[in-house]
């Protein structure tokens, strides 16, 4: 147990500069129009660096640096490139306490989360990636006995990544990996709300890219992202977030024939079935833990379970204990290691789920527990801080369909396995969902008939690189992790031989 | 008659709307759904985003020194989720994000909500 010293005071294991530039070529740039903005810790509100406020300028700047590297990078061997993840992965590794204290200070969330599963995460994604780029192969295919079909993996060129606040660094990682590993270079444009800890990162492993590999590019999303997603040089474009600026970046795509990947968030069900109460057992405390993984990472996770179905022959029972589970969850300070749940990213984001715990009221939900904005003492009373909340209602009400991007779990109940998966699939969205049960044959046909890219199965909140996550419906195109990722940044090139001397007999 | 009456914003809200209509031109809302900064008001040059036959327009705003309208649009599915509440928007301190225009002013458009009654 230990509470880590914040960044640049005294005994941290981590400092951030005064000010960050844009990072093209494999050096820092100014801004070309020499514009800056200031970033706050959501911990305590307070400004704790200052960063370039990126416009189209820069971005043009930064895609012409990563064309130039683009034609070397990609003919690099990927026994090469997967080494490169790989030294990547060991700065993650060994500098684990200082990104974690790094990404926590910038976003919010509890460091005990931070080095748990973030960081570890990251590294473990760069080397997954280093192994899987190894492991492809290309395809061949005989189609007469002169006559060979030969298909290559290619590179696309230039990536333009748009990364979200609520995981700066492993989102990040997620799409960093698997598109270096694929042989493409990137300009990356974090999100404004987390635009430092990447920079931490960049510091650690700068001397191991070669220049122009990855560019990052700070600002706005009108400013500096919109910009990249509409840059006719830019070949791919993956973004994490919500629907209209999703929409928005297939517009721009639209205009330059190039693909998108879309991750575009959820309404995750989080499906509980009688049998997971026959027992009090370790099963059950299991279960009970799933309910309450609605407020990792405060709930701004594109897969928060926020909705929770729970049968009705158990309804009463499992709730309350569910309750009793949350009450425990430890708000405090996120760089003590005791801490589970710290500050939501933003003020905004504080806002907007205060609004939607308002319409919840409003609507007739029913708050159980939480409801409210904490406030914590200290210099954390400038923080965003809101209570674990647990609302009890009906699935047509808005908190049950809108993403709140918050630590709010909305409670309904059901008759039985039809009215779960009529209820479940009752939302725009398909990103995540779990079920549970110890009836294994129940536990399939549900996760089979869940319109969900993931359905977790007796677990929660589990992001091994080696499953592919991405959504259904409204929650977005695409995939990530997953070796397949490696097909979102590649493009096919097919050699069509012939080996025969004689002509084709037409003209 | 989906919008009538459904959508309104505050005194803070038209003022920074009058600021962005000044540098940016005419406006236009669309009300967003999804993850990080989803159901929140996102506000472009009108004409930005092109709106289709998976769209509502909710309404307009009226906006004191603003000469047209700003149109409030969100997608028909979304609507099916909302009709039944008014929508009031309003600016918060924050960082915002997506490609939203007020971003960069160090502020944030934000949805309050209301349930329609009777006659509204």
């Amino acid at each position: 147990m230990a509470t880590y010293a914040a960044p640049g005071r005294p005994g941290s294991v981590v400092s951030f500069w005064p000010r960050y530039d844009h990072f093209i070529g494999g050096e820092y740039v100014p801004p070309a129009r020499g514009g800056y903005f200031e970033n706050p810790t959501p911990i305590t509100g307070e400004t704790f660096t200052e960063i370039a406020r990126g416009t189209a300028e820069d971005v043009d700047y930064a895609v012409h640096a990563a064309e130039g590297a683009a034609a070397a990078w990609g003919h690099r061997p990927p026994a090469e490139r997967a080494l490169l993840l790989n030294r990547i992965a060991d700065r993650i590794e060994q500098n684990l306490e200082a990104l974690a204290v790094a990404e926590t200070w910038e976003n919010g969330k509890p460091v005990r989360e931070s080095l748990a599963a973030d960081i570890p995460l990251a590294a473990d994604h760069f080397r997954y990636f280093a192994g899987a780029i190894r492991a492809q192969e290309g395809m061949i295919s005989q189609l007469d006995a002169d006559t060979v079909a030969y298909h290559f993996h290619e590179p696309l060129g230039v990536v333009g990544q748009i990364i979200p606040w609520n995981f700066p660094i492993l989102m990040a990682a997620w799409k960093l990996a698997p598109a270096l590993a694929a042989g493409n270079t990137v300009v990356l444009k974090p999100a404004e709300q987390t635009p430092a800890s990447i920079h931490v990162l960049i510091g650690l492993v700068a001397d191991l890219l070669p220049p122009g590999v990855v560019n990052v590019v700070n600002g706005f999303g009108v400013e500096a992202g919109a910009p990249l997603a509409r840059h006719d040089r830019v070949r791919k474009v993956a973004f994490t977030g919500e629907t209209t600026t999703g929409r928005l970046i297939m517009q721009y795509a639209s205009e330059n024939i190039v693909p998108v990947t879309l991750e575009l968030g959820g309404k995750s069900p989080n499906v509980f079935f009688a049998d997971v109460a026959a027992a009090r057992d370790a099963f059950y405390d299991k279960a009970q833990e799933g309910f309450a993984m609605f407020a990792l990472n405060q709930g701004e996770v594109c897969t928060c379970p926020s909705r929770a179905l729970i049968q009705s022959s158990i309804y009463n029972d499992f709730l309350d204990d569910g309750i009793a589970r949350v009450e425990g969850i430890v708000q405090g300070h996120p760089l003590d290691t005791r801490t589970m749940i710290g500050a939501q990213a933003s003020n905004d984001q504080l806002e907007k789920i205060l609004s939607y715990i308002d319409i919840g009221r409003k609507e007739g939900a029913k708050i159980l527990t939480g409801g409210e904005r904490a406030d914590l003492g200290g210099e954390l009373s400038g923080g965003y801080y809101i209570r674990p909340t647990v609302f009890e209602g009906h699935n047509k009400m808005r908190i049950f369909q809108e993403e709140i991007f918050g630590p709010v779990v909305s409670v309904t109940r059901f008759d039985d396995y039809a009215d779960a998966i009529k209820i479940a699939n009752d939302t725009l969205y398909g990103l995540g969902a779990a079920v549970w049960s110890r009836d294994l044959n129940t536990a399939h046909r549900a996760g089979q008939e869940i319109q969900a890219g993931r359905v977790w199965t007796n677990c929660y909140h589990v992001y091994p690189a080696h499953a592919a996550f991405g959504g259904y419906k409204q929650s977005g195109m695409g995939r990530e992790n997953h070796k397949m990722m490696l097909d979102h940044y590649q493009q096919t090139k097919n050699l069509l031989v012939s080996y025969s001397e004689h002509a084709q007999g037409l003209f | 008659m989906p919008g009538d009456g459904r959508v309104d914003v505050t005194d803070a809200a038209a003022g920074l709307l009058r600021r962005l209509t000044g540098r940016h031109g005419p406006l236009m809302f669309h009300l967003s759904g999804g993850c990080c900064d989803g159901s929140s008001p996102m506000c472009y040059p009108e004409g930005e985003f092109r709106t289709g036959a998976a769209d509502v327009h909710v309404g307009d705003l009226a906006v004191d020194g603003v000469r047209e309208p700003i149109p409030v649009w969100t997608s028909a599915a979304q609507f099916t989720y909302w009709w039944h509440t008014h929508v009031t928007i309003d600016v918060v301190p924050g960082r915002g994000s997506g490609f939203s225009l007020e971003a960069p002013e160090g502020v944030r458009f934000l949805i309050r909500s209301r349930l329609l009654e009777g006659e509204e």
